[in-house]
């Protein structure tokens, strides 16, 4: 794993082998620096899970904070220091359940914010239950049956609410994750990525990389128009595949 | 039956023994294996109850609050930060009478965060009306999940079963697990006394005006202390059933004893090993286990400790600002009962985050009071590092 050192400290990651969230470690760090960011300049704000534990692992000002939390933590850090690069790193069980109301109200406000869920499909530290992005009908190793509660649709949710940059990357194609971060850091409103950075100690064993790697679809591939946000309707309704790119970019004044 | 089984799943049998109804849920550490345990009892049809995966803590007891409305039977389990989440639906839940059960592993909160046992989350929520029950041991566990049931439901107000993270939640010990039959006999199906019935529509929870809302809380506190006499006997209908008894508290070894530690959870396990060994080299020393903590049984107390000239309090959790919560209730407690002999009254700060009580540790609180030193301090806290 090559790691960065501008922005990587020296503390070891806990993750398994295999986790996702080390390409997202990875690929934060080495496109803050492409960036010519400096770590003194930047505000990781967490909430908690395995994904949330990103920040200890870089130089930059890092909070690991509460369950669901981050958002609003991170606005008023925003807010009290508007100077920082202020970058939210969280799970899927963080943002989309116990955090989710936080995304309907951070979008109002529209704050030069960025966030970065690291979608695993699962509750990763507390060991492999259902999140809200497990689709229906997984068997989860945490339960006798497969998932009957439908499923959010991250992209969907975002460009309902009105966010004005909603892209997706995966954790493990290093080039496009980086671009698409720094293309979201750089986005002078709130700006959402979500990346899918697989859990295969829960969820779908190492084979999901080469499954996901597969069956991705790139965006840019399509001829898709993101300032057209009927079209980016249109492309989720009808994709077959998970997306990769930005799906939707309202140009701010 | 006799099954060897962790806290946790203690807690799991317990309540589907009880024939609990309705379960939200939401996962945390330490907690988790005991929703998970009832998931698989409702997906194999063992226990037919109605599982739900909420989406916070907050979520999950604002479900039992309204399927208890309802009229059912309703059961989740928290921890920690978890607990603390859902602290306003902790107050809706009590006043407005809901006989819930929830099981809480007492786990440290954050920051920083940490997994490990510490008494804080549950004790922080003593003034919100929910009656608080203390486990030792896994077969306690299993008995007070069951009989918080019985308590709730004659009294209308919700119960929490506490166990510490880890030492009981993780740990494996044998369990006689009753026979539904017995447990039916003891603790048959829930009749709420108000609920949602679409024959006779209520409102529930209108704005209550000056003129009422002192009586609710009289009568939610009035409420709680007819548990006082209300718990003993339910537990002896629990003994003539299992042979079994646990106490509001429990004296044990305090005839004639000159020092008295009071203790809680499993830490009591390591102190009445402490107070077997120095009982044998001949001190008179014994030890008072609080199990129930919400209502705090005074009276029981008091007479429990009339006439121990020394008493030291050992608190896993910490009010800061003013010391341990279990010290500052007993010290209150015994404030004016023996007012010729106040003893020598001592607390002690122990094992918060998780530290490792040992019988060294309770060696050395006993060496400390049986000193006679005077602390100018209400609290002394124990191996904490310079
Ligand atoms: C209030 C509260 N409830 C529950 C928890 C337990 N908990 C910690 S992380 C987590 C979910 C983690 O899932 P996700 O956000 O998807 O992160 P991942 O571990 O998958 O990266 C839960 C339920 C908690 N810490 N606080
Ligand atoms: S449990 Fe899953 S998400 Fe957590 S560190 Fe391991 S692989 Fe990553
Ligand atoms: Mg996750």
């Amino acid at each position: 794993m090559s790691s960065t050192p501008l922005f990587r400290n020296a503390t070891e990651p806990v993750w398994c082998d295999g986790c996702g969230d080390f390409h997202v470690l990875d690929g934060l760090c080495a496109a803050l620096e492409g960036m010519g960011r400096e770590p003194r300049n930047v505000a990781l704000v967490s909430g908690i899970g395995c994904s949330s534990r990103l920040p200890g692992y870089m130089e930059s000002h890092g909070f690991n904070s509460i369950h669901g939390r981050a958002l609003p933590i991170a606005s008023g850090l925003k807010l009290a220091r508007p100077e920082l690069t202020v970058i939210v790193t969280a799970g899927d069980g963080d943002i989309f359940s116990i955090g989710a109301t936080h995304l309907v109200h951070t979008v109002r406000r529209n704050p030069a914010i960025t966030l970065f869920v690291m979608d695993n499909g699962v509750y990763g530290l507390t060991k492999g239950q259902q999140s809200p992005t497990t689709p229906p009908g997984t068997q989860m190793r945490t339960a006798a049956q497969p998932v009957g509660d439908a499923s959010v649709d991250p992209l969907s949710l975002m460009l309902s609410l009105g966010c004005g940059f909603v892209a997706q990357a995966y954790a493990a194609d290093q080039p496009a994750m980086q671009q698409l971060m720094q293309q979201a850091i750089e986005y002078p409103g709130f700006s959402f990525v979500n990346i899918l950075s697989p859990c295969p100690v829960f969820r779908g064993g190492m084979g999901i990389y080469k499954e996901l790697r597969r069956s991705i679809s790139r965006i840019d591939d399509s001829g898709h128009d993101p300032a057209d946000l009927a079209a980016a309707h249109a492309l989720l309704a009808s994709a077959e595949a998970p997306l990769a790119g930005i799906l939707f970019r309202r140009d701010l004044p | 039956m006799q099954k060897v089984i962790v806290g946790n799943h203690a807690v799991s049998w317990g309540v589907k023994l009880a024939r609990t109804e309705v379960i939200p849920a939401y996962p945390i550490t330490p907690q988790t294996q005991i929703v998970e345990e009832l998931s698989e009892m409702c997906a194999s049809g063992e226990l037919p109850a109605r599982f739900i995966k909420v989406e916070s803590e907050h979520s999950a007891m604002a479900s039992a609050v309204g399927a208890s409305a309802a009229g059912a039977r309703a059961f989740t389990a928290t921890s920690s930060q978890g607990l603390a989440l859902m602290h306003e639906m902790l107050h809706w839940a009590a006043a407005a009478r809901h006989p819930i059960v929830m099981a809480d592993v007492n786990r440290a909160l954050g920051p920083g965060w940490n997994i490990w046992t510490d008494q804080t989350d549950s004790l922080s929520q003593r003034d919100t009306g929910w009656l608080q029950l203390y486990c030792e041991n896994n077969q306690e566990v299993l008995d007070t999940t069951i009989i918080a049931f019985r308590l709730a439901e004659a009294l209308d107000l919700p119960v929490m079963l506490v166990l510490d993270a880890f030492y009981l939640s993780h740990t494996s010990e044998p369990v006689d697990i009753p026979d539904q039959a017995l447990v039916d006999s003891f603790l048959p199906k829930r009749e709420a006394h108000y609920k949602l019935d679409i024959n006779e529509p209520h409102a529930f929870n209108a704005l209550v005006k000056p003129d009422d809302y002192m009586e609710m809380r009289w009568h939610m506190h009035d409420a709680q202390r007819r548990a006082l006499e209300l718990y003993p006997q339910i537990e002896s209908e629990w003994l003539a059933l299992t042979g079994r008894y646990y106490g509001m508290i429990e004296p044990y070894r305090t005839d004639d004893a000159e020092t008295v530690l009071i203790t809680t959870g499993t830490v009591t396990s390591t102190a009445r090993y402490v107070i077997d060994e120095r009982r044998s080299r001949g001190e008179k020393v014994g030890l008072v286990k609080i199990k129930m903590f919400r209502p705090f049984p005074v009276e029981a107390m008091r007479a429990a400790l009339k006439g121990i000239p020394r008493i030291a309090v050992i608190d896993r959790n910490i009010s800061p600002g003013n010391g341990g919560i279990f010290a500052q209730e007993l010290r209150s407690a015994l404030y004016g009962s023996d007012s010729d002999a106040a003893p020598q009254f001592n607390g002690y700060i122990v094992g918060l985050g998780g530290r490792n009580v040992t019988p060294d540790t309770i060696n050395g609180i006993i060496d400390h009071v049986q000193s006679g030193e005077t602390v100018d301090r209400p609290d002394i806290w124990v191996g904490v590092k310079a």
